[in-house]
């Protein structure tokens, strides 16, 4: 398999380039599992030829190598090759020259809604995107996963031959269609996202790695898509949440609220940046959930304590979001906020609809316990801590949820 | 490319014979027969008689075996296909998606093999 990298500094450039040169071959040769045997193929070139010192075009010579290895391959596989006109010409004319190299075009879109396609189920989508686009290696997902490395490995090669022989388009969905292809997109994104940012301390650093390579992917949908204002929503979100992450947990890696938490740790500048996207999203009319999220989380990122939260606002911002993308969760939020810009009765008559379908959700009773205790409630408050602790799966959460609960009984 | 739309849904299931809705739903299949015939993507399409008519066919050491009833006893069964020729998958899902059985059952949509000459 995959030698471990000899080189950081150039499996970091290697790894900065591989999404858009893979894009690019698979433009040319029309085959996943070819374009990135080849890229594959280039890179472990590169790692023994290029010694401390990438070439002046890293991109130029990693591309021209990787189409000469995918036109060796096709000639070794003529049978088996799926020929279009292009390769034959390739194969017979043309002899990839890195001085002669075109600027690389940019198909990451396209091979984006590729590997986003609802036909591929939804961890493969993960998969692929982290793969194709991030250049992780199936190590590094199966990691992250906490697979099997050949079961990952399996996995991606499966989605590759079904993107060829089911038909799965390389191109950019048709105006009817891209909305919905890309909040596929956005969805895969931000999974990637939460699945790094649920990693805790002491988790392998890979998992934790994911948050950036979700905010680079962000960033590099932004660039690709610059009119539409949600994907710049799910960038200054992922922005804004990436801002606090170092807040929420203490030395110990006990869980801090957010309203004990110490706000001068949080990224400012990262903050301010993520502002500023945002501002300039909601400025281009077509709101969606992720500028709602992202308008909400920057509401808390910008308080300067927690006493000043501007809940009035975010309350309203938590009844446009029920409206836009109703679901029980966001309700919760919703009420939680409620309770704050309102009074504690108020938010419990917004949570008491929500018992059944939340019955088995930790946090709607850790959140009711906390409103039932603003509301005077110590005794329900109790109860409802304990179903909370009862129900949730994630240690550092119980211990947090069991030192609150302490506190309620009588000594 | 060509691509298999299988009709699966349960059986009795969705409107059934001498009901106000099975006029409407068989129109549904002619509207939609029609459209991919202009469209130009019919290669062939029908209608299968029910499961409990199906026989299977198997040879074992060279002894031909025969049971009464389909491949499976599944709650879904095959109840007839389309042979479409589309450009790619997004447009085969569209297709299917459009075939009035889509409402209640499913469709399954397998790209049929190219032998290379």
């Amino acid at each position: 398999m995959i030698p471990p990298p000899a080189n950081a500094a150039i499996t970091a450039v290697v790894r900065d380039h591989w999404g858009r040169i893979l894009a690019a071959l698979v433009k040319t040769f029309g085959d996943f599992a070819l374009a990135e045997d080849a890229l594959q193929d280039a890179a472990l070139a590169a790692m023994r030829t290029w010694g401390d010192t990438p070439p002046a075009a890293p991109d130029a010579w990693l591309i021209t190598t990787a189409k000469r290895r995918a036109l060796d391959r096709l000639r070794r596989d003529q049978t088996l090759a799926r020929k279009t006109p292009e390769i034959a010409y390739f194969l017979q004319h043309q002899q990839p020259d890195p001085a002669k190299e075109e600027p690389i075009p940019d198909q990451r879109l396209e091979m984006l809604f590729t590997c986003c396609h609802s036909a591929l189920d939804e961890k493969t989508q993960i998969a692929l995107t982290l793969r194709t686009l991030g250049g992780l290696t199936a190590e590094e997902i199966a990691d992250a996963f906490l697979d099997k490395p050949a079961t990952m490995a399996q996995r991606l090669s499966r989605a590759r031959t079904k993107i060829r022989v089911a038909g799965i388009p390389y191109a950019v969905p048709d105006a009817q269609a891209l909305p919905a292809r890309l909040s596929a997109v956005m969805r895969v994104i931000y999974l990637i996202y939460t699945q790094g940012h649920a990693a805790r301390a002491g988790e392998a650093l890979i998992r934790r790695g994911l948050t950036r390579e979700a905010i680079r992917l962000a960033k590099t949908l932004v660039l690709l898509v610059p009119d539409a204002p949600e994907p710049a929503g799910l960038l200054a979100l992922l922005w804004l949440s990436d801002a606090r992450s170092s807040g929420r947990t203490d030395a110990g890696g006990r869980m801090v609220p957010l309203e004990a938490q110490d706000r001068s740790m949080w990224d400012h500048a990262q903050i301010a940046k993520a502002d500023r996207v945002l501002k300039s999203a909601l400025m281009r009319k077509g709101i969606g959930p992720y500028q709602l999220q992202a308008a909400i989380s920057a509401l808390h990122a910008q308080s300067p304590t927690w006493d000043a939260t501007d809940w009035p606002q975010i309350a309203a911002l938590y009844a446009l979001l029920l409206q836009v993308e109703p679901s029980p969760v966001v309700a919760l939020n919703h009420a939680v906020a409620v309770s704050y810009a309102q009074s504690a009765a108020a938010g419990l008559a917004l949570l008491t609809p929500l018992a059944e379908p939340l019955a088995q959700y930790s946090h709607y009773h850790a959140a009711k316990a906390d409103v039932l205790l603003r509301d005077g409630q110590h005794i329900a408050a109790a109860d409802c801590f304990q179903i909370a602790i009862n129900l949730t799966e994630n240690d550092v959460v119980r211990d947090f949820l069991r030192a609150k609960a302490v506190r309620l009984r009588p000594h | 490319m060509q691509y298999m739309c299988l009709i699966y849904a349960t059986e009795g299931q969705g409107p059934q014979p001498n009901t106000p809705e099975f006029g409407a739903f068989m129109q549904g299949y002619q509207d939609f027969t029609a459209k991919i015939r202009a469209d130009g993507k019919m290669v062939a399409g029908d209608a299968l008689q029910p499961s409990t008519t199906a026989t299977s066919v198997a040879v074992r050491a060279g002894k031909t075996q025969i049971t009464d009833g389909p491949f499976a006893e599944t709650k879904e069964q095959l109840g007839g296909y389309y042979l479409l020729d589309c450009a790619d998958l997004d447009e085969a899902m569209s297709y299917a998606a459009m075939i009035p059985s889509a409402a209640f059952g499913r469709i399954e949509v397998r790209p049929v093999m190219v032998w290379d000459t």
